[in-house]
């Protein structure tokens, strides 16, 4: 195949965004708005594109770019995509418009420099989910630290610069070991590039000893489980959520996340499977205190978007779970569940925001009976609120049904255990819908609060559109992710571990070893 | 007798620079104060024409003055760089100096002179001709950081860098004398120094003095405690000059002595070990603590020195010499560029006197002054060692030498020091964008002089850390060309 530019092109877009911002006024606000929004939608449509050349059957990656960038140690500049990294990528540029027009007409100050940050954290976003050099990964990962912090510091709440800078020393101090673990990595294989990388350990010809092996996972999922957030490292997320502003949530919670377990999937699992088969049940305990402790946490939450926080941590066990269960369904389930979560908790937060706008607080008590003033905000409320608690016909069902009945093919008891969860974040959800929007109106204010405008309604209703549309056409979606997520667990399998650990490697999808 | 042409094009730049220095002293009493302008630039057509004259030892490398200086890779590597410290120093003082009424000609003279010492020590091959080198840029920089006479810290700052200074030097000769006893010769090349069986205790004794004095110099554990105290009260240029400057021209000299005697190898590895991973903890932890801005980056000069001796107990290892070599020489150049560009930012932010160095001066200036607090960010983010600025790759490349050479720990505490080091340089950063600004104080515009070496700095700082294959390429030739044994 030709080479095309369309991944770089995806990359760079937004930074040439924000070039073209600079040339607006910087007090033209209006201006400032439209072009940031054209950009994003700009790149939206192009990442659409891959969707057309994206073919389903092949485990290859797809539309690879290749250049030399540091000559010694060799690092590339190495683009591509999979059936893993497509819809996330296609997430991350559904999201970026809609936190702009999330943030439409919250954020008055600095607007210029509010859009340009999400820009350029654009184009770190996209460039973690492309990357497949090691060290390109490695800089994505980390250059996109700084626009959320800032994102978070400059354009938060109260206590902003607390959750900023306990957000940015979290991730930290993960990812500078995973340099470490990245550079020894290099060391032993003498290369920086992931599918060479891969191919050398599928075919054996570099063997790794259980020590090394360990440490190496430890430090790539350290990394991934504070991003996560996994139980217990979790404790950045809820404050770095409810002092964000609505479009550093969204993004927070739609994309950034999702880097966490993208890694796991990339990295951790397949380059170091006899690690993760080792450690494989003491992460999905953690996963499960997760979901049921999240949930928990959720419940009791008087804040609306601190509750909104913690049923990310729940929601997140469930991928981790589903990762960890290595089975194929499983894994299809975790890529899936990381989408859905993506979108209705962005839904979730942008709900939230526009009640934040109206009413300038979180607190679920300052609410009540809001059904009766805002009758189309309730209905897409609820809408959302069911699509997290995994109502079928909605995405959140197609997500962790394929998980849990993943999870069960091998470990039932891990199974039944997150099933709680399911019943918990309906519990959780509905519990707050119920004090925020049924029943009479309790404050005199509220009584003359504003429905939904047009703006905020074609953003909810596009969210919701989605939203059903992965609830009922979940085909095509999963007809394209499944041969990457068979993939992962053929990439498991090493030589020399083949007799023994066949008994434990059900279902391998192909006799074909997985190298390419 | 007259030296050879070979000798004298081999030594240009130092020539230039000490010519440019002294035709300053004589024109500055012909010129009234009217005319600094003609001063400055003469200063900097001086450093640039050093610069420029790079090239001839560059073009025609060997040995100089029988074997007393040996122009090569790292010899010309380290010329660069100096020769842009001084340059971009000279271009950046010009107002500070105005504002606070001091003596242009002898300023620049002094900066060029000590650049001058500072490429004789990156030239050395022999340990007298760099206790020369060492003596000619350290006495120039005691004078240079007292030279805001009516200020006490100024004064204070001269005092107990050249007493202590002069103490390191002591240790130094002290420790050249023995190496002399032992072997009989003060030639870095010598065969008696290279393949030496055995290394007597004399001639052990003699490098453990000499590792104290370079070990002074370059500011690290436990002969860093100078540091601080001598960087804050010194002129802010004056600390730009020396956090960059002297230590690279030191940090040079380890590397000679390191790679091209067999004996300090083995000898100094543990040492260098222990010492990095105590500079790095005292620099960053003392960092933590500071409220004044140009105490904070003194103590992060401590810190980076642990960085930089990270890789030369690499280089040490004797596994992979020429990787660590390479990766100091590239982190010398990424520090001096970052380095050089926070202290200017300082000394332009700072004020008349000096007053506003403290971190809470800077509050709001990303309202102020959008463009300066950007700038200041990247340097800052660069220390720091976040992608796509040149910290990251230098780091990178640390890392690349310390596990080549499995040095796996001391990776490991180096990457911790990161973090630690990121909760004092992201405050900074909260401070000028996410606080209001100060209503009693307003930093002054930037003039164009100081605007121009904080560009070059940022751009610098950019270029090495996105398209680092350059001059990555020169480090590693620079680090082929020494004898590694």
């Amino acid at each position: 195949m030709a080479q095309s530019h369309l991944l770089s092109l995806l990359i760079f877009l937004p930074l040439a965004g924000v070039v073209a911002l600079l040339l607006v006024r910087s007090d033209d606000e209006t201006w400032i708005r439209r072009v940031a929004l054209a950009i994003a939608l700009v790149e939206f449509a192009l990442s659409l594109l891959l969707l057309r050349g994206f073919s389903a059957g092949s485990t290859a990656y797809q539309f690879e770019e290749m250049h030399d960038w540091i000559p010694a140690p060799p690092v590339h500049y190495h683009l591509g995509v999979d059936g893993i990294s497509l819809f996330l990528v296609l997430l991350t540029t559904f999201l970026v418009p809609v936190a702009m027009l999330a943030s439409w007409k919250s954020i008055q100050q600095r607007t210029q420099g509010f859009f340009i940050t999400l820009l350029v954290l654009e184009t770190g976003m996209v460039g973690v989910f492309l990357s497949l050099d090691l060290i390109l990964f490695f800089l994505f990962w980390e250059a996109m630290l700084i626009p959320m912090y800032f994102l978070i510091g400059i354009w938060g709440h109260e206590r902003r610069v607390y959750a900023a800078l306990k957000f940015i020393l979290y991730t930290m101090i993960g990812s500078i070991l995973m340099l470490v673990a990245m550079v020894w990595l290099y060391e032993l294989s003498g290369t920086f590039d992931l599918p060479r990388i891969q191919a050398m350990l599928t075919t054996g010809q570099l063997t790794l000893s259980l020590r090394t092996e360990l440490l190496l996972f430890g430090a790539f999922f350290l990394a991934f489980a504070i991003k996560v957030p996994l139980f217990p490292l979790h404790t950045w997320l809820p404050d770095a959520h409810t002092e964000a502003p609505t479009a550093g949530s969204v993004v927070l919670a739609g994309v950034l996340l999702k880097m966490g377990t993208y890694g796991m999937v990339r990295f951790c699992v397949p380059l170091f499977p006899e690690a993760a088969h080792r450690l494989a049940p003491y992460i999905a305990v953690l996963a499960i205190i997760g979901i049921i402790y999240g949930a928990l946490v959720a419940l009791v939450q008087t804040d609306l978007k601190r509750m909104v926080a913690y049923s990310s941590v729940s929601h997140l066990g469930f991928v981790v779970l589903g990762i960890f269960a290595f089975t194929p369904t499983a894994i299809q389930g975790a890529l899936y569940q990381m989408l859905n979560h993506g979108v209705s908790t962005g839904a979730l937060f942008v709900l939230v925001g526009t009640l934040y706008d109206r009413r300038h607080t979180h607190l679920i008590r300052e609410y009540g009976g809001l059904a009766t003033p805002m009758p189309v905000l309730a209905a897409l409320y609820l809408f959302v609120s069911l699509s997290s608690a995994g109502l079928p016909m909605l995405n959140g069902f197609v997500g962790e049904f394929l998980i849990l009945a993943g999870t069960f093919e091998r470990h039932a008891i891990w199974a039944s255990f997150a099933a709680l969860g399911v019943i918990f974040s309906s519990l959780y959800l509905l519990w707050a819908y119920q004090r925020v929007f049924f029943g009479s109106v309790t404050q005199e204010r509220n009584r003359t609060l504003p429905d939904l405008d047009l703006r905020e309604r074609s953003v909810l209703f596009a969210m919701a559109a989605l939203i059903l549309w992965m609830g009922i056409g979940s085909a095509g979606f999963t007809r394209r992710t499944e041969t990457s997520a068979r993939n992962i667990i053929d990439l498991m399998r090493r030589p020399q571990l083949y007799n023994a650990r066949s008994a434990a490697v059900p279902q391998p999808g192909s006799l074909g070893t997985g190298a390419r | 007798m007259f030296p050879p042409r070979e000798d004298l094009l081999r030594l240009a730049p130092e020539l230039v620079l000490c010519a440019s220095g002294i035709l300053l002293m004589l024109v500055e009493p012909f010129l009234g104060r009217a005319r600094r302008g003609t001063l400055l630039f003469l200063a900097t057509t001086g450093a640039a024409l050093a610069l420029a004259a790079t090239l001839l030892p560059a073009t025609h490398q060997g040995t100089a003055f029988s074997g007393l200086l040996s122009v090569d890779g790292l010899s010309v590597f380290m010329h660069v760089v100096v020769g842009l410290v001084a340059l971009l120093v000279v271009l950046g003082s010009a107002d500070y100096l105005d504002r606070e009424h001091i003596q242009h000609g002898e300023y620049y003279a002094l900066v060029l002179f000590a650049t001058a010492g500072m490429g004789v020590m990156s030239s050395a091959a022999e340990l007298m001709t760099a206790f020369v080198g060492l003596e000619v840029s350290s006495i120039s920089t005691y004078i240079l950081a007292g030279y805001r006479r009516d200020s006490p810290r100024s004064d204070e700052s001269a005092m107990k860098y050249f007493l202590l200074g002069s103490f390191a030097t002591a240790f130094f000769l002290y420790g050249i004398a023995m190496v002399y006893g032992a072997t009989g010769s003060t030639q870095l090349g010598h065969a008696a120094l290279t393949s030496f069986p055995g290394a007597p205790t004399l001639l052990r004794l003699g490098l453990a003095l000499i590792l104290v004095g370079l070990g002074f110099k370059v500011a690290a554990a436990p002969f860093q405690v100078w540091t601080p105290d001598v960087y804050e009260g010194a002129p802010t240029p004056v600390t730009a000059l020396m956090s960059s400057g002297p230590k690279a021209a030191a940090f040079a000299l380890l590397l000679r002595i390191l790679a091209t005697t067999d004996a300090a190898g083995s000898f100094w590895f543990w040492a260098l070990w222990i010492s990095a991973v105590l500079t790095m903890f005292v620099g960053n932890f003392a960092a933590l603590a500071q409220t004044s801005v140009k105490r904070m980056l003194a103590y992060s000069s401590i810190a980076h020195a642990g960085y930089i001796m990270v890789a030369l107990a690499a280089a040490a290892a004797a596994d992979q010499v020429a990787l660590g070599v390479a990766a100091v020489l590239y982190y010398l150049a990424v520090y001096a560029l970052m380095k050089l560009g926070a202290f200017m930012m300082v000394a332009q932010l700072g004020g008349a006197s000096e007053r506003h160095v403290e971190i809470d001066d800077l509050a709001g200036l990303a309202s102020r002054q959008p463009a300066a607090a950007a700038c200041f960010s990247l340097f800052l983010l660069s220390l720091l060692g976040l992608p796509v600025t040149a910290g990251f790759l230098g780091k990178f490349y640390i890392f690349n030498a310390a596990l080549a050479s499995h040095l796996i720990w001391l990776a490991v505490l180096l990457a911790l020091n990161s973090v630690l080091a990121s909760f004092y340089y992201l405050r900074v950063i909260v401070v000028m964008y996410m606080r209001e600004p100060n209503q009693d104080w307003a930093p002054s515009p930037m003039p164009w002089a100081v605007t121009l070496v904080l560009v070059a700095a940022a751009a610098g700082t950019l270029y090495l850390g996105l398209f680092p294959g350059r001059v990555m390429g020169f480090a590693t030739q620079a680090a082929l060309s020494l004898p590694l044994h």
